[in-house]
């Protein structure tokens, strides 16, 4: 199809180095905060690029990818905790039977993470894709809230409000970048292919692709599932560079930042979902001094914790009305345009 | 066998009955028109036989098979392929992935087959990319194929969904006013492409149209609805001279 597709997986395959190289770099010389905020970039690149399958490439404007995480960062933290720890942390009630003698590896906690957020997804997606539109944001709304309460209730498996401590920090930035990089690259595949095409034509016009012979029904819980995987993963990664979790970092606001990113990128597009989760770190890390204490000169500002989260509402907003196909609208990052843009040996199709 | 038999076919919306007992039968190798004043319940008939609506009474059969209860794309991969009244294609998406599309239905790698590009989905991929090339060929798009589908003027638009149908692999085609917004010289092209596809394909076509004199020429047998009931069949020249249709076009036929 193109004849520039040697040259195209041989900069691809360059282009990933270049990334490994740097996250070798940044592991031996960064910061322990520099190293933070990339853990934070990889594994909102893992979230945002899944959320954007079934949100911006099908088309389903599903607001339930906290659940997903919530699942899949409670299911590899339980898996991890050794039968001790499980026990120590259980306090009120102890833990239920498999899970308080189970232990894995992280990479099987991982991976199991997954699985289970997929089913959970698949499941869900028999009620929630009988619905459309605002109906569909409304139920998938409502079940990432069900997750929530249920996570905060089932004191013998998650430990309710006191949340799982002391989880080992295994999310070194080779898992996560690794992560966030087979996230990509499978997504990215997967959406080039005919199903992904098929996902897109849902996504346009849904009568349209009944009349194709696409199954809508069953490519949207395709698309659903696939992204309750990842978002599993990206939990799973989570809890395991904070070491503490609790239903309350799993609100409609996690759901809510997703959204910012992947809206700020450009619904549709996984090159603006990677873009969308870099400038939502960075800017959020670079905007920290507006939460604190502020001397103007003339007026002082005393710190309002959450100040940032109103700049970054206000984007939403100004994206909506303003600029509504965000950085990178549909498109996606080429090669093909990258050497147009530098002038190099682009030969045309 | 016929391909296609109706019968006893009604759509009541609430009060309203936009179909009376409707009857079809399509032999193989036919191109009948389905003609009738505007809001007489043709795009109706079309949508109950491709699955959209489903039927308040009566039957539909496809080469002898009950299509009830089936969904749209489940008719689809029967072998019955339709295009839109208003075009619908996708808007995002290239020319030539319109039609690319059509060929993921009779698809046989996996989704993750696919996502892993296995050796029998690139195969795959490359027969749907030199399928739908040849389609394009075939309706005269070639040139276009990498353009944004929306960007092509009404007449090409309307031949691209047509390639698209083709795509599906269709045995019946439903064509919803196919000549809409054409010239007469796009008209005029328009009926040697059904022709000859119907040849190249095997088709059997049933198509609505609203340009008398495409109609009359192309079709060899026509039914005439008005308010959602038949009034009269036959071929071209019965249905030019009969007094009951000629009544409820108020003498379009006569001017057309
Ligand atoms: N989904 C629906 N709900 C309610 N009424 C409908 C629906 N679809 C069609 N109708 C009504 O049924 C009648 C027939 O409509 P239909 O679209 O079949 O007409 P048509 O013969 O295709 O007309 P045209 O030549 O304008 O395309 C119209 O009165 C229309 O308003
Ligand atoms: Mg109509």
């Amino acid at each position: 199809m193109d004849i520039n597709h040697k040259r195209n997986v041989l900069l691809s395959v360059l282009g990933t180095m270049l990334v490994l190289a740097v996250v070798q770099l940044a592991g031996s010389h960064g910061t322990e905060y520099q190293i933070r905020i990339l853990n934070n970039i990889a594994i909102f690149i893992v979230m945002a690029v899944s959320y954007n399958l079934i949100n911006g490439v099908t088309g389903q404007f599903s607001l339930a990818p906290n659940a997903f995480v919530a699942l899949g960062a409670y299911t590899s933290a339980l898996l991890t905790l050794t039968p001790a720890e499980k026990e120590i942390s259980f306090i009120i009630e102890p833990c239920i039977w498999p899970l308080s003698v189970i232990t894995t590896p992280f990479l099987v906690s991982l991976l199991a993470a997954g699985v289970v957020s997929a089913l959970l997804a698949f499941v869900m997606g028999f009620p929630v894709f009988r619905t459309r539109g605002d109906y569909l944001a409304i139920v998938t709304l409502g079940f990432g809230e069900v997750v929530r309460v249920i996570a905060n209730n089932t004191q013998s498996i998650t430990n309710g409000p006191l949340g799982l401590k002391g989880i080992a920090e295994h999310t070194t930035l080779w898992w996560s970048c690794g992560a966030a990089i087979v996230t990509v690259f499978l997504i990215g595949r997967m959406v080039r292919s005919s199903y992904g095409m098929a996902m897109k034509a849902i996504k346009y016009d849904e009568a349209a692709a009944e009349a194709v012979g696409i199954n809508t029904y069953w490519h949207k819980m395709l698309a659903f599932t696939t992204s309750g995987f990842f978002q599993g993963i990206g939990g799973g990664l989570l809890a395991h560079l904070i070491t503490t979790i609790s239903p309350t970092l799993f609100t409609f606001f996690l759901t809510f930042n997703l959204l910012i990113i992947i809206v700020m990128g450009g619904l549709g597009s996984t090159t603006g979902a990677i873009l969308g989760a870099i400038l939502f770190t960075w800017g959020g890390e670079w905007l920290r001094f507006v939460d604190e204490p502020m001397n103007l000169g003339f007026v002082e500002i005393p710190g309002i914790p959450g100040m940032r989260m109103v700049i970054f509402s206000c984007i939403l907003i100004f994206i909506m009305i303003f600029a509504r196909h965000g950085i990178m609208g549909t498109r996606e990052f080429n090669w093909n345009w990258l050497c147009r843009k530098l002038g190099i040996g682009g030969r045309a199709r | 066998m016929s391909v296609l038999s109706v019968e006893h076919l009604t759509m009541k919306f609430g009060g309203l009955v936009a179909v009376n007992d409707f009857h079809l039968e399509l032999e193989k190798g036919e191109i009948v028109g389905l003609i009738g004043p505007n809001g007489a319940g043709k795009t109706t008939v079309f949508n109950m036989i491709a699955g959209y609506y489903v039927p308040t009474e009566g039957s539909i059969r496809f080469q002898g098979q009950p299509t009830q209860g089936k969904k749209a794309n489940q008719i689809t991969k029967a072998g019955i392929a339709r295009t839109f009244q208003n075009i619908r294609l996708f808007s995002e998406l290239s020319v030539i992935e319109n039609v690319m599309i059509g060929y993921h239905c009779r698809l046989r790698s996996t989704f993750l087959g696919a996502t892993l590009k296995l050796p029998l989905y690139r195969r795959e991929e490359k027969m749907m990319h030199e399928g739908a090339l040849k389609l394009l060929a075939e309706v005269g798009l070639t040139d276009v194929a990498h353009e944004m589908s929306t960007s092509l003027p009404y007449g090409k638009q309307r031949r691209l969904e047509i390639a698209r149908a083709l795509a599906t692999g269709p045995q019946l085609l439903l064509l919803d006013e196919p000549a809409a917004g054409m010239n007469p010289n796009e008209t005029q092209d328009l009926l040697q492409l059904i022709l000859r596809l119907r040849k190249d394909y095997d088709l059997t076509v049933f198509l609505i149209e609203h340009d008398m004199k495409f109609v009359m020429e192309i079709c060899e047998r026509i039914k005439v609805l008005d308010y959602g009931t038949t009034i009269a069949e036959g071929t071209p020249h019965e249905i030019q001279n009969n007094p009951r249709v000629i009544e409820a076009y108020l003498g379009e036929v006569q001017c057309a």
